[in-house]
């Protein structure tokens, strides 16, 4: 069944009749990054103002694939579950070249873990569920549809934001403004800031298909399918996703010259996908034609100006790498900006966010530029080398690995950066937690359920935990007087290491790891990554 | 006789496939193809065991007619 568009309600802002006091936080922009924003900083008591130009969720085919670490943070912002069962869970992708099978990678191939490599969900129920979401905290979050960002100013310890509405203009003062309004950011763009990059020249159509019966053989079990070369699409590449509510997402790269106007009409499109799904009866629902671009800013934070999301950074989607590296972005900078809106940390923390999210961003580029490169040879040679890997690909491992379809989104480490104190451990200071299951008297969970949110302290076996003011600790395979789970089949201690200490960012990043943690080491630990030890100069 | 080798590039495979594009970047066909065999040359000294080339060339030689 297609989706139904109900138009969200416009009310009214305040600020069209009075003065409304400073805000704290003001969002531009009410997509999977913006929405994400409100609620992060709901949870930490923390109030925003969103708005969005528009009152209707993300229209068409948009982002599908969401990835575990994603699943893990939405856990956390209270809409993972709902998410994981209407999405359409996989793990396996298959490669072929014309008719041959010529390589597959499972994502995630051991259990004990909450979330699957990667859930299927549209972009349009992603923002719904979040809209959902945000309105459980009607006291914190003030969602303004309909309210369009024309004009911002930096005052001096300010923002001043210029907003239409259909019922007129109005003003705010805001401590923060957070620039989640997309690819075409206005706020960007009125900053006059550089975003300029690589814009592929290949175009791609994308097809949503309603259809009953299952495309993916006689297994029927939902995977990434994807094609260099395929008998039905000859010379250029295709990709095949299964999304909840039967319906289908086909992409096909379609020549560097087409016509893209003309290729997304229906009598075009329709041959086009009856040649990838045979005699199934199916519906058209979406078609478009994109080219993709890879570009991202230099710098995320412009004083009391922060870009979240596409605003910031925009990728091929070969590798699902966009929607999700925003919510990424939104897990790192909502800790930071809480503590310093709450006086616990300077405002340097913020330009950390910079820091790793540029990097993490630099990583998402890469690996999705590699990606459509491979995908789309510019010139003979390189087509030669890749028919090659073709080639060989049928028999020789090392040449499977070369076929790059897309390296799916994961999270980038942290390790080296200045808020993380350096340490060896299996699981290394910067890198994002590792999930396992665990049990208490209270029953089942996981390792995700208790560490995300806070700064947390966690001992795995043998290892005895420093009280430390303000900060949560739990234990595993151990005994104490605070909150202490069995590790399941002993996955957790498996992935951490036994006798070993973590201490966990609120976004769930290790930032050190301690032998025999010591109450002076673990405090100080934890001032570093609340920024005490940055310099003026990294800010 | 075909070789089936164990992969040793991974997880770098990315690295070396960008690298080796972008060596190319900008050539001619005729100038792409003169960097391959210089390539070519360099890498079986680098190996420097001619029994180990023999079946590399053939293995590569293999695949010609199919
Ligand atoms: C074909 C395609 C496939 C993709 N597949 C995936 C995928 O599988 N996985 C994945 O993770 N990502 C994917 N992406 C990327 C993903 O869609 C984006 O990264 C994601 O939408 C970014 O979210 P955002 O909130 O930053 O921006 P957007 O979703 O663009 O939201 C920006 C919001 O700001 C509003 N706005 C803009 N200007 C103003 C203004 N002046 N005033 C008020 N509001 C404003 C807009 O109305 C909009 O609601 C895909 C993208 C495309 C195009």
């Amino acid at each position: 069944m297609a989706y139904d568009y109900t138009p969200f309600p416009y009310t009214d802002p305040p600020g069209l009749t009075e003065t409304e006091p400073r805000h704290a936080v003001v969002i531009v922009g009410a997509g999977p990054v913006g929405l994400a924003m409100a609620i992060d900083l709901a949870l930490r008591g923390v109030k925003s103002v969103v708005l969005d130009d528009n009152n209707v969720v993300s229209m068409g085919s948009r982002a599908i694939c969401w990835s575990k670490r994603t699943m893990e943070i939405f856990d956390r912002l209270g809409v993972g579950e709902r998410m994981l069962a209407k999405g359409v869970t996989w793990k396996v992708g298959r490669n072929f070249h014309g008719h041959r099978e010529v390589f597959s990678f499972d994502l995630l191939p051991e259990d004990g873990h909450k979330y699957p490599a990667f859930i299927n969900l549209q972009q349009y129920y992603v923002e719904e569920y979040l809209v959902e979401r945000a309105r459980d905290f009607p006291e914190l979050i003030d969602l303004r549809f309909r309210n369009k960002v024309v004009g911002h100013t930096d005052l001096d310890g300010c923002v001043q934001v210029e907003i239409e509405t259909p019922s007129g203009s109005y003003k705010l003062e805001t401590e923060y403004l957070i620039a989640c309004d997309g690819a075409g950011s206005a706020t960007r763009e009125r900053m006059g800031l550089d975003f300029t990059g690589q814009t592929f020249q290949e175009q791609f159509l994308i097809a949503d298909i309603e259809m009953e019966q299952s495309p993916f053989g006689d297994a029927d079990v939902p995977e990434r399918w994807f094609w260099f070369d395929p008998p039905f699409h000859p010379g250029k590449s295709a990709l095949l996703h299964m999304q909840p509510d039967n319906i289908y997402r086909i992409d096909l790269q379609l020549d560097v010259d087409a016509d893209g106007k003309a290729e997304a009409a229906e009598d075009r499109v329709i041959p086009r996908i009856k040649a990838v799904v045979g005699d199934k009866p199916f519906k058209l629902d979406w078609v478009s034609v994109y080219k993709f671009r890879c570009i991202k800013l230099d710098r995320f934070v412009h004083g009391r100006v922060v870009f979240v999301g596409d605003s910031a950074h925009v990728v091929s989607p070969f590798g699902a790498r966009g929607g999700n590296g925003g919510i990424q972005d939104v897990d790192n900078l909502g800790w930071k900006l809480a503590a310093v809106l709450n006086g616990e940390a300077d405002a340097r923390l913020i330009e950390t966010y910079h820091e790793e999210r540029s990097h993490g961003s630099a990583e998402n580029i890469l690996n999705s530029t590699r990606s459509t490169n491979f995908m789309t040879p510019k010139s003979p040679i390189e087509a030669l080398f890749r028919a090659e890997a073709l080639k060989l690909a049928q028999d020789q491992p090392f040449a499977q690995k070369l076929l790059n379809s897309g390296r799916l989104s994961v999270p980038c480490s942290l390790e080296g950066m200045a808020l993380q104190t350096p340490g060896a451990a299996q699981i290394a200071p910067g890198t994002a937690l590792v999930d396992a299951p665990l049990s208490s008297e209270a029953g089942d969970t996981w390792l995700l359920r208790e560490v995300q949110g806070e700064f947390t302290l966690v001992g795995f076996g043998d290892v005895v935990l420093p009280e430390v003011v303000g900060l949560r600790r739990i234990g595993i395979n151990h005994r104490a007087d605070y909150p202490c789970f069995t590790a399941l089949q002993n996955h957790a201690i498996r992935r951490y290491g036994a006798g070993k200490a973590y201490l966990f960012r609120p976004d769930g990043h290790v930032c050190a790891v301690f032998d025999t943690p010591t109450e002076a080491a673990v405090r100080e630990a934890m001032a570093r990554a609340c920024g005490a030890k940055l310099t003026e100069d990294t800010a | 006789m075909r070789q089936i080798a164990a992969d040793r590039l991974s997880p770098a495979q990315d690295d070396f496939y960008d690298a080796l594009m972008q060596a190319h970047a900008g050539l001619s066909e005729a100038e792409s193809h003169a960097l391959n065999a210089r390539l070519v040359l360099m890498m079986a000294n680098r190996i420097g065991d001619v029994g180990a080339l023999r079946e590399l060339i053939d293995t590569a030689r293999s695949y010609s007619d199919g």
